[in-house]
């Protein structure tokens, strides 16, 4: 056997730690379908689960890597699977059983140019409305933005641990750019690693209801095998799993699936706040756009102009209160994005008019140069262009 | 009177209400439908078969015969239309030692699932596919399937299908199947048989199980359940050992039953820890 948790200070890039992450998580299940620029994941991962006693399987498609990853996890085992634009849209109906299941796993998603085939070797964020709204019908998610190959390993592992303690899929909304940089990693020693694993069912295996919620309106989940005669259906279910074709059932099914989010936001809700105390100007970014803000927030107070950032970690549930809260008080707002205004819809949703808002994207296959976002924030404080 | 009871305080128990979710009867089937038949012959190899059922799962896709998953007392798994076999892949690797039946109809394992079906066939997962086929789709009213047999009517055909049905037990076997059977619900005992046998074997097994929907498929086609049995009785010739290239459906003529193929290959697990140098 070799080490599932490689702790040491290593180069590498940002899907290679992305599995590394998924690893230390206690990820024993990848079912993968190659895909730029999210291959890497599949092989780092190929190479990887044999030795720590997990399982690789490349499927015929991204619709079976997600189906077998959530058969996986109703295997007991914690599952995982990566894509991009393309695969991401094939796995759209399975995300949807996996929500309504209430299976835990974690998709990870390399972001490229699109729609269609687009740009597959280059960046963009322009799934991240799809990532919210990609499977019919209504739902809440949890989506997380890492912007370094160091934070996507740390993520992947908070990704698990969100989808294990409130049973659900994860998304790992990354991009090209964080997916191929290469860079310094440090991997914790085990024992530092928190991970979390689904509350096992307790009492009377004939009572128990595979759906019924506890106090933080997450339900225990056994394992098939377990003993539990479980059914698991995707069709609308009472809290024995049983399907039931009611507006009752309906609405108790669905109060469950979005109330466990709502319930604990402030445990899923993380994000970074730069220089945002004393802020006028609120630049709201996430991911490898991120990083190119920090910059721009430098240069604008090395002129005065009193500009912070608000960088969201989680982007889906989005934190709607802290962007009105900031709303109240500051002069304005940009939003820094590679794509044409998605995330930037939810910024103008919750600021609702009480200030400026502007959009800093454009249609995706690079990174937003700084000087762009300082442009845009010069022009909202009305200093000039 | 002792010991005597009234009929009435007696409550028969069927000898499989031990593998059912009596809670979930009545079932959704139509009357002279016969996905119930090959869901009992199903039931009745598991518990010929499985010593410890809680080693034992079943995995549906969507459709009448996928509603199968609903009523078996087991872990149980109503998944997304086609993806019974991705899902039972996943299930399988995560439990290596389970049992995993995959029980769905021909439109959801052969049309939209087609491609998992094949791939599973080719890596030999180890899982026992039930197929029930009625030659349309029965959920959904009656439209042609990838099974409807040419010039047949369906609500997507009114004027007879226009396409060649596929020929299950050839793809099964050109896939790389390990085992492959044909029965069909008249024939419930070599059907029990054949499901018993496919789950105490290793490797990719197929059964592909005729049964009639009276409802949609035999309304448009002029055949009543009982016609289809008939049918099934003065046609079907076993001819255990056929070629699967030999057993296309024909209902005129003839209809091949037996099994087919039964051969021995290492499953993709026992192939994954060899070539990764495990136990
Ligand atoms: S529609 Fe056909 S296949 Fe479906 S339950 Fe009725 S008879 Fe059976």
């Amino acid at each position: 056997m070799s080490k599932a948790v490689l702790t040491g200070t290593h180069y590498m890039t940002g899907d290679e730690a992305c599995a590394e992450g998924a690893l230390a998580a206690g990820c024993r299940f990848f079912g993968g379908y190659p895909i730029t620029p999210a291959t890497e994941v599949a092989e780092h991962m190929s190479e990887r689960l044999p030795g720590v006693g997990g399982v690789f399987i490349q499927m015929e498609d991204e619709i079976a890597a997600i189906g077998s990853v959530l058969g996986a996890s109703w295997g007991g085992v914690k599952s995982m699977t990566a894509t991009s634009g393309p695969g991401f849209s094939l796995m759209m109906e399975n995300l949807g059983l996996g929500l309504v299941t209430e299976t835990p796993c974690v998709i990870v998603n390399v972001q490229r140019g699109g729609p269609s085939t687009g740009l597959p070797t280059q960046g963009a964020q322009a799934d991240m409305m799809q990532a919210r709204w990609g499977s019919h019908g209504d739902y809440e998610i949890i989506a997380l933005a890492p912007s370094s190959p160091q934070e996507i390993f740390h993520l992947t592992i908070t990704a698990f641990n969100l989808s294990e303690t409130y049973r659900l899929p994860v998304l790992i909304m990354t991009d090209e750019i964080v997916g191929h940089m290469s860079e310094k990693v440090t991997i914790p020693d085990e024992k530092t690693i928190v991970t979390v694993n689904r509350k096992a069912p307790k009492g009377r295996k004939d009572r128990f209801k595979l759906y019924q919620p506890g106090e933080d309106g997450v339900a225990p989940m056994p394992a098939a095998g377990d003993g539990y005669n479980v059914h698991v259906t995707g069709l609308t279910h009472d809290e024995r799993g049983y399907p039931v074709m009611t507006v009752d059932a309906q609405r108790e099914m669905m109060n469950r699936i979005t109330g466990k989010i709502h319930k604990n936001l402030s445990h899923i809700l993380l994000n970074e706040r730069f220089m945002l105390d004393d802020a006028d100007y609120v630049i709201v970014s996430y991911g490898v756009s991120s990083r190119t803000s920090y910059a721009a927030v430098e240069e604008l107070r090395a002129m005065g102009i009193r500009a912070g950032l608000f960088r969201l970690i989680t982007v889906w549930p989005f934190p709607g209160n802290a962007v009105k809260e900031l709303a109240e008080r500051v002069k304005g707002f940009v939003t820094v994005e590679i794509n044409l205004g998605q995330i930037h819809l939810e910024v103008e949703r919750h600021v609702a008019g009480k200030t400026a808002v502007k959009l800093v994207g454009h249609t995706g296959g690079t990174i937003i140069p700084p000087e762009d976002v300082v442009a845009a924030v010069k022009d909202i404080s009305g200093k000039g262009v | 009177m002792t010991g005597k009871k009234k009929q009435t305080d007696i409550t028969p128990a069927h000898p499989l209400d031990d593998l059912i979710r009596t809670d979930r009867i009545p079932h959704i089937w139509c009357p002279g439908c016969g996905i119930g038949t090959a869901f009992s012959a199903c039931l009745s190899a598991i518990k010929r078969s499985c010593e410890n059922l809680n080693n034992v799962s079943m995995v549906s896709g969507i459709g009448c015969s996928g509603r199968a998953a609903g009523y078996i007392k087991l872990d149980s798994f109503h998944t997304t239309h086609g993806r019974a076999i991705p899902f039972a892949t996943g299930l399988k690797l995560a439990k290596p030692d389970m049992n995993v039946i995959v029980f769905s109809g021909d439109g959801d394992l052969f049309a939209i699932g087609g491609n998992h079906f094949i791939h599973a066939a080719r890596r030999n997962m180890d899982l026992t596919v039930i197929c029930v086929n009625n030659l349309n789709y029965g959920m959904t009213g009656g439209q042609a399937a990838a099974t409807t047999p040419h010039k047949a009517k369906t609500t997507t055909s009114i004027s007879g299908n226009p396409e060649d049905p596929f020929n299950l037990p050839l793809l099964a076997y050109a896939a790389g199947a390990t085992y492959v059977a044909r029965w069909t619900i008249l024939h419930t005992r070599d059907l029990t048989e054949s499901i018993s046998e496919a789950l105490s074997r290793k490797g990719f097994s197929f059964i592909e199980v005729l049964a009639p929907c009276p409802i949609n498929y035999g309304r448009r086609n002029k055949e009543k359940s009982l016609d289809s049995l008939k049918l099934y009785q003065e046609k079907s010739i076993i001819k255990n050992g056929a070629d699967p290239a030999s057993v296309d459906l024909d209902f005129q003529n003839g209809i091949v039953l037996g099994t087919f193929v039964n051969r021995d290959k290492p499953t993709f697990y026992e192939k994954y820890k060899m070539i990764n140098g495990l136990d």
